[in-house]
């Protein structure tokens, strides 16, 4: 109690860093956690067979061992089938694979300092797809992701030496060089398809190249969960790291990074991301260009909270997107790059209105 | 050949005191250019230092050089009796600051998280901004007098407003060293002497400041001391009335002037014919 004989309390700048946690973060990241796991099982619940959220919970009881302890009785086989065999993995395969997309889209316009940034964009998801197919025949799971990743970090050396090549690196030069990159990539893809393809390739050109998850398998969920959760999550942790490109390099250097070994290492990383998660559903374009947009409405610039938020939304983002794929059309079924692209092809357009001097 | 260099160096610093920045034997090339040539000058501790010349004269590239944006070919920047080479890049980013001729967000940002930004070196990469950081970050945006503009877009600033951010950034580093490039371009000339003002009051406040500045009036009205550069090398060095002299004007610019003396602060006034 008596502090009295306590020396002078030290300066306020030397004073005890108050951790507070920013408010919004409080907010937000539980909120789009539950909206998260809502989409996940309300997408479940929706398509051709009338399954119900009680449906949904009683078939993951079972199959986590807990039916005996809660006394519940497994669904006929049918639905659980459907439920656990098709619907799960497809719908944790997109939400994977839409929280990754979306972290790559933040740490690559945050790093190339363009809006317009993101890895379908730029190539490397077309690169990515043109690694995978050319393993495809091998037959061993942990090939493909690989060959994926290193198409990925071709198609952005490629694409940043490309534009490089043209001069100062400006956002719209970036894109032009991605576009003929990817375009490259793409045809190469086809090619590769259409030489080795046994059933029906043009369904397999567009599932590289649109991107789809509807052959998701647990395989799939484990690769795409297992790079988001690892590299994704690394990524996520970046935020001041992000913000201290705001200003541009020489900022960045000022700010005591070492800039192109940051860059160089986050950028391998997103390759790598962008390479597992290709590997399972190829190219699905727009989710990283999109959501990091979206997000920054409601977190302003820095990156700290725009990370995690932008992988949680863009992961409810792409269940609902394939959620749309699957239903509108009927048992017609669209690729989910379709989806995307009508809603994020506008936001393209407008962020080009937007930036007419780029 | 460099017969008219002036030797700065030996007069600033007394001996015992503790130096400012010492640039000793600086060289630097870019695409097999020499852009800066074997440079030797001094900011003294706690004063404004003018950096003058022509365009295109590497004033810019001396101060990244310094900064340690890009490193020279050889020679040494030291501050405060440590070379800044063997400091740590994050150790370095709480002593110097630069502030940049034109930098911009491709974002749309608020200014105190634009400040927020200076708080960087100064906590694990991993943490976020701290209540401490914050104040700190809204004392320096009132140290430039831009205090209520906290909650403003960045993007909705003036020129010179957005400069005085900038500045803010700067201290937020809490750096003993500062560094602008050029602070007053595409300034008003209210906003020009507000800048220069401003960089007098941190120099008195103990903050070795280093500004390449391009107006030749505007470095003999506020600095204390210049150096001034032409083609990379250090032509003439010293305080304002030795430097600003017409035969080192004719010499580096062509052109010829008069020096006359301000009726309210006897400083140098140049007029130019
Ligand atoms: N990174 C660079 N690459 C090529 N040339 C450069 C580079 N940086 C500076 N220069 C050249 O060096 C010279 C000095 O530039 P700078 O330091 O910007 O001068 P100042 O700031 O005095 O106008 C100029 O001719 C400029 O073109
Ligand atoms: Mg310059």
């Amino acid at each position: 109690m008596p502090t009295t004989t306590t020396p002078t309390p030290a300066p306020t700048t030397a004073a005890a860093p108050a951790r507070r946690r920013d408010p919004r973060a409080a907010v937000w990241v539980p909120a789009a956690l539950v909206v998260l796991v809502a989409s996940v099982v309300g997408s479940v619940m929706v398509g051709a067979a009338d399954l119900g959220a009680a449906d949904v919970g009683r078939t993951l009881v079972t199959h986590l061992g807990l039916g005996g302890l809660l006394g519940v009785e497994p669904l006929p086989a049918l639905q659980d089938a459907t439920i656990w065999e098709l619907r799960m993995p497809r719908v944790l395969t997109a939400a994977a694979v839409g929280a990754g997309l979306a972290v790559c889209g933040v740490v690559m316009q945050a790093l190339t300092r363009n809006p317009l940034a993101d890895p379908y964009l730029l190539g490397l998801s077309s690169g990515a797809s043109f690694g995978a197919v050319l393993v495809l025949g091998a037959g061993v799971a942990l090939l493909l992701p690989l060959a994926a990743f290193v198409g990925a970090l071709a198609a952005l050396a490629a694409a940043l030496l490309l534009a490089r090549a043209m001069g100062v690196m400006t956002p719209t030069r970036i894109v032009l060089a991605g576009l003929a990159v990817s375009q490259l990539a793409a045809a190469a893809t086809s090619f590769v398809v259409f030489w080795s393809a046994q059933g029906d390739a043009y369904r397999d050109i567009l599932s590289w190249l649109m991107g789809s998850v509807a052959r998701s398998t647990w395989t799939s969920v484990a690769i795409a969960g297992v790079a988001v959760l690892v590299v994704g999550g690394l990524l996520a942790s970046t935020g001041s790291v992000l913000d201290a490109f705001t200003f541009g390099d020489t900022a960045a250097a000022g700010l005591g990074l070492d800039v192109q070994r940051t860059r160089w290492v986050l950028l391998v990383g997103v390759a790598l991301l962008t390479g597992a998660l290709v590997s399972v559903s190829g190219a699905i374009g727009f989710v990283g260009l999109t959501l990091p947009h979206a997000v920054r409405m409601l977190t302003g610039a820095r990156h700290r909270l725009l990370l995690p938020l932008a992988g949680l939304f863009g992961a409810s983002f792409l269940v609902w997107a394939d959620t749309i794929a699957r239903t509108v059309f009927a048992p017609r079924e669209l690729p989910v790059g379709i989806v995307t692209a009508a809603i994020g092809a506008p936001v393209f357009a407008v962020l080009l209105w937007r930036g007419k001097a780029v | 050949m460099r017969d008219r260099t002036t030797d700065g160096t030996s007069r600033v610093a007394a001996p015992g005191s503790t130096p400012g920045l010492e640039v000793a034997r600086v060289r630097w090339s870019v695409a097999g250019r020499l852009i800066v040539d074997d440079v030797d000058c001094t900011a003294p501790p706690g004063a404004f230092t003018g950096l003058l010349g022509p365009n295109g004269s590497g004033k810019s590239s001396l101060l990244r050089l310094v900064a340690g944006i890009t490193v020279p070919d050889a020679g040494t920047a030291a501050f405060a009796g440590t070379d800044l080479a063997s400091v740590r890049r994050r150790e370095r980013a709480r002593r110097v600051a630069f502030v940049e001729q034109e930098a911009a967000a491709e974002t749309p940002l608020r200014v105190l998280d634009a400040v927020l930004l200076g708080r960087i070196p100064h906590r694990s990469l991993l943490a976020g901004d701290t209540d401490a950081d914050r104040h700190l970050a809204r004392e320096a945006l009132a140290r430039v007098g831009m205090a209520e503009f906290a909650d403003r877009s960045l993007a909705t600033l003036s020129g010179g407003e957005r400069q005085r951010v900038h500045v803010a950034r700067a201290l937020a580093q809490e750096p003993s060293l500062l560094l602008l490039d050029e602070p007053t371009n595409h300034l008003d000339v209210a906003a020009q002497l507000a800048t220069m003002t401003l960089a007098r009051k941190l120099a008195a406040d103990g903050v070795t400041v280093l500004a390449a500045l391009h107006d030749l009036n505007l470095a003999a009205a506020a600095c204390d001391h210049v150096v001034m550069l032409d083609a990379g090398r250090v032509v003439a060095a010293g305080s304002v009335k030795e430097v600003l002299v017409p035969a080192v004007i004719e010499q580096v610019y062509g052109v010829r002037c008069d020096v006359l003396e301000h009726p309210a602060t006897g400083r140098p006034v140049l007029a130019f014919s």
